[in-house]
């Protein structure tokens, strides 16, 4: 008997560009029939050297070349940057698409949750959306029925079990696709950030199921973006970037290699060019340590060379989600630093913003450089991440991007029996 | 024959001996190459869904609608209406000694359970994106429950044949016996033709609006409105590459008794079916593949 649950072994996905946004239309192949033969004649003849990078289309590796092994009763996170291929595998591993090479041997069902409430009919009451569920996931009737009123009770939905879907609020709706999901009693289990619903208090819940199902020796590879949950719930992890597997092992020494090089990378722009400076290096950094944390004092740093003289330096710094929503900006002149900029002189500027308020998340800064003297403002044309990582707890839960983006520091005033009256609390806002 | 998903058949028979703790089913998971399996053992596993993804095609029909399931008699009635008011009083198209009527409406009573099962099996995939590009389960499931849905409308718009034929004083032969093989074989055409332009459809949106056409022209290419003996006998077995001249006349006849049985025509329909069939069978296990990449 094998106590490996799934093994991987040099698995790649190939994705044509543009093969997820548009479908073909009958005309477009018409044309490209009619086309190419043309295309093909005038590359023949030796026109090629222009038209055919661009008439070719490009592929992607969404995967490239991924090995690994996981073990019954092992609970593994994976982590990486939105596009490194994180959902492919669990795509490829749950059957929803074929890889393009290699190839994976898997030993027991698979029960995958790339999302929740997958099949759900807004038309359908509770009732039927527990029965229909279920056995898209793969359940029995028999399993569904013997489990109804845990799944019920779980999502807290009884008096409404009689009522369509479409009447739930968002939060029901939740509740009730993931009691569905969390009876799933497949050897296997594919997560996708499914642990980000519901209010605090079902969140819990969640986890708290989340760990009954791992001591259960069922194997679980978990997909998140929130490193808090990703240490509670899973032993080791992966990190994926550009298709490959570039680091595993321990959860917490994983996540910590990842933030690290997250923040590093966000310096490691190369050069960018606009009318007269050339940006080299742009530094997000903690004084607290290698990763950002929420209410950490940080340290903005542009170090630049400019092409003319500038008689009165000024930049502005904007930090944006990734939404491109702007939450905070800061305006500055700095004197001290650099009074007169000569042409071709390398300076750096910079600033320290002491405890920066917030939330983890992905964020950017964006640049403009100035010449006040002559009104002159630049907009540096790329955008610079940088990573919060982590928050300080408060209570048995910690603050994430659910809360927003912001985080504040909070006293509860409320008088209780409690040891510790006087316990500091944090709220958010949005 | 390489599966893209092999299960080694000894996995379940291990669990007999070993009591507690079997040996898990194993999976490979691979990208195909050469021919593909119908997958059939991955059928049986999920039947249960088959089962659940008919049922809530059916329950959610007539969800929020006034008249409800009378939609299923209500298409049909009408159509015969007309029918009967330009074909048989107008153009006086000749009915085989049935009153024309009952003869329009036997055809109907076929024609409708294909129009709709043709139509509901194309858009099927594209329809349920959400759940292809989310969950595996055996993609075949997707145009048949559709399909299988239809004959809930078929047996409500059915009631109203008997109510016709008591009327009209239409005694049923022997021939009643062959309806069940006649309504089979109206949704295997179906399903023939549905695989092909449901999997069509994943990568050419432009099925959607050819539907319509198909659909309006199969009808005028059908014997529903008048006698498939229009037609010169010795055209008569190429008539019957159209699958649902064959259907639709043998469904006459097993109902209705008094018309000719479709003989030769059936045959040569019947031949079709199975070779559309088969072959949209591989081409949609053959597309499946890429449709959570492409839809």
């Amino acid at each position: 008997m094998t106590d490996v649950a799934i093994r991987c072994e040099g698995l790649a996905k190939q994705y044509r560009i543009g093969e997820r946004e548009s479908y073909k239309t009958l005309r477009d192949v018409i044309t490209d029939a009619f086309a190419s033969p043309l295309r093909r004649l005038r590359s023949a003849l030796g026109h090629s050297s222009n038209g055919s990078a661009s008439s070719e289309k490009p592929n992607i590796w969404a995967l490239n070349d991924v090995s690994f092994e996981i073990k019954r009763g092992e609970v593994v996170g994976i982590i990486g940057r939105n596009g490194a291929g994180k959902s492919t595998l669990l795509k490829i591993l749950s059957r929803i698409t074929e890889p393009t090479d290699g190839h994976a041997d898997i030993w027991g069902r698979v029960g995958s949750l790339l999302e929740v409430g997958t099949g759900f009919h807004p038309e359908l009451t509770g009732r039927d959306n527990i029965f229909l569920n279920g056995a898209i996931l793969g359940m029995r009737r028999s399993e569904i029925a013997r489990k109804f009123d845990e799944i019920v009770a779980f999502a807290e939905v009884e008096r409404f079990i009689d009522t369509p879907v479409k009447r739930y609020s968002s939060g029901m709706y939740v509740r009730l696709a993931f009691a569905v999901a969390a009876q799933m009693e497949t050897e296997i289990l594919l997560v996708d950030e499914v642990l980000a619903v519901g209010d605090a208090q079902f969140q819990k819940k969640c986890f708290e199921k989340f760990r009954q199902i791992s001591t259960g020796g069922r194997a679980i590879l978990f997909v998140s973006h929130n490193m808090a949950a990703l240490r509670t719930v899973c032993q080791n992890a992966i990190v994926l970037d550009h298709g490959g597997v570039i680091d595993r092992g321990e959860v917490n020494s994983a996540v910590d290699r990842y933030l690290s090089r997250l923040n590093g990378e966000s310096g490691a722009v190369q050069t960018v060019e606009t009318n007269s400076f050339l940006i080299e290096e742009v530094l997000v950094t903690s004084s607290e340590g290698p990763i950002i944390k929420t209410f950490d004092d940080i340290e903005i740093r542009i170090k630049f060379t400019s092409k003319v003289d500038i008689r009165e330096p000024g930049l502005y710094v904007g930090i944006r989600t990734l939404e491109n929503q702007r939450i905070a900006g800061l305006d500055f002149r700095d004197f001290q630093t650099a009074p007169l900029i000569h042409a071709g002189e390398t300076v750096e500027m910079g600033f320290r913003v002491t405890e920066i308020p917030f939330l983890p998340g992905d964020y950017e800064l964006e640049l403009h450089l100035k010449d006040m003297a002559e009104h002159r403002i630049e907009i540096v044309p790329c955008a610079y991440p940088f990573q919060i990582a982590e928050t300080p707890i408060y209570g048995a839960r910690k603050l994430d991007s659910w809360f927003g983006h912001v985080g504040l520091n909070a006293v509860s005033i409320l008088k209780q029996n409690r040891s510790k009256p006087d316990s500091s609390s944090m709220a958010a806002c949005e | 024959m390489s599966d893209t998903f092999t299960e080694e058949p000894l996995s379940r028979a291990v669990s007999a001996t070993s009591a507690e703790r079997s040996e898990p089913p194993h999976t490979r998971i691979e990208p195909s190459k050469g021919w593909i399996s119908l997958g059939l053992k991955d059928l049986w596993q999920y039947r249960e869904l088959l089962f659940f993804l008919t049922w809530r095609d059916i329950k959610v029909r007539y969800k929020q609608t006034a008249l409800g399931a009378a939609w299923a008699v209500i298409q049909p009635l009408f159509t015969m209406l007309v029918f009967t008011l330009f074909f048989g009083r107008l153009a006086k198209v000749p009915s085989d000694g049935i009153p024309y009527p009952l003869f329009t409406y036997a055809a109907l009573l076929p024609w409708q359970l294909f129009a709709y099962a043709l139509s509901e099996s194309s858009n099927s995939v594209v329809a349920n994106e959400r759940l292809i590009t989310k969950v595996y389960f055996p993609r075949l499931f997707v145009p048949l429950a559709s399909i299988l849905a239809g004959l809930v409308d078929f047996v409500i718009a059915f009631t109203l044949v008997i109510g016709m034929m008591v009327w009209y004083g239409v005694r049923p032969t022997w021939a009643v016996l062959t309806l069940p093989f006649f309504v089979i074989f109206t949704m295997v055409t179906a399903l023939g033709v549905g695989l092909w332009l449901s999997a069509l459809n994943v990568q050419y949106r432009d099925v959607r609006y050819t539907l319509t056409f198909i659909v309006q022209f199969w009808l005028i290419a059908s014997p529903v409105a008048y006698s498939s003996t229009l037609v010169p006998a010795r055209w008569r077995a190429l008539y019957g590459l159209n699958p649902m001249a064959g259907v639709i006349q043998g469904f006459r006849w097993a109902l209705l008794g008094k018309t000719q049985a479709p003989g030769a025509m059936l045959w040569v329909s019947m031949v079709v079916v199975a070779v559309v069939l088969v072959g949209g069978l591989y081409y949609y296990r053959h597309m499946e593949k890429t449709f959570a990449d492409v839809i």
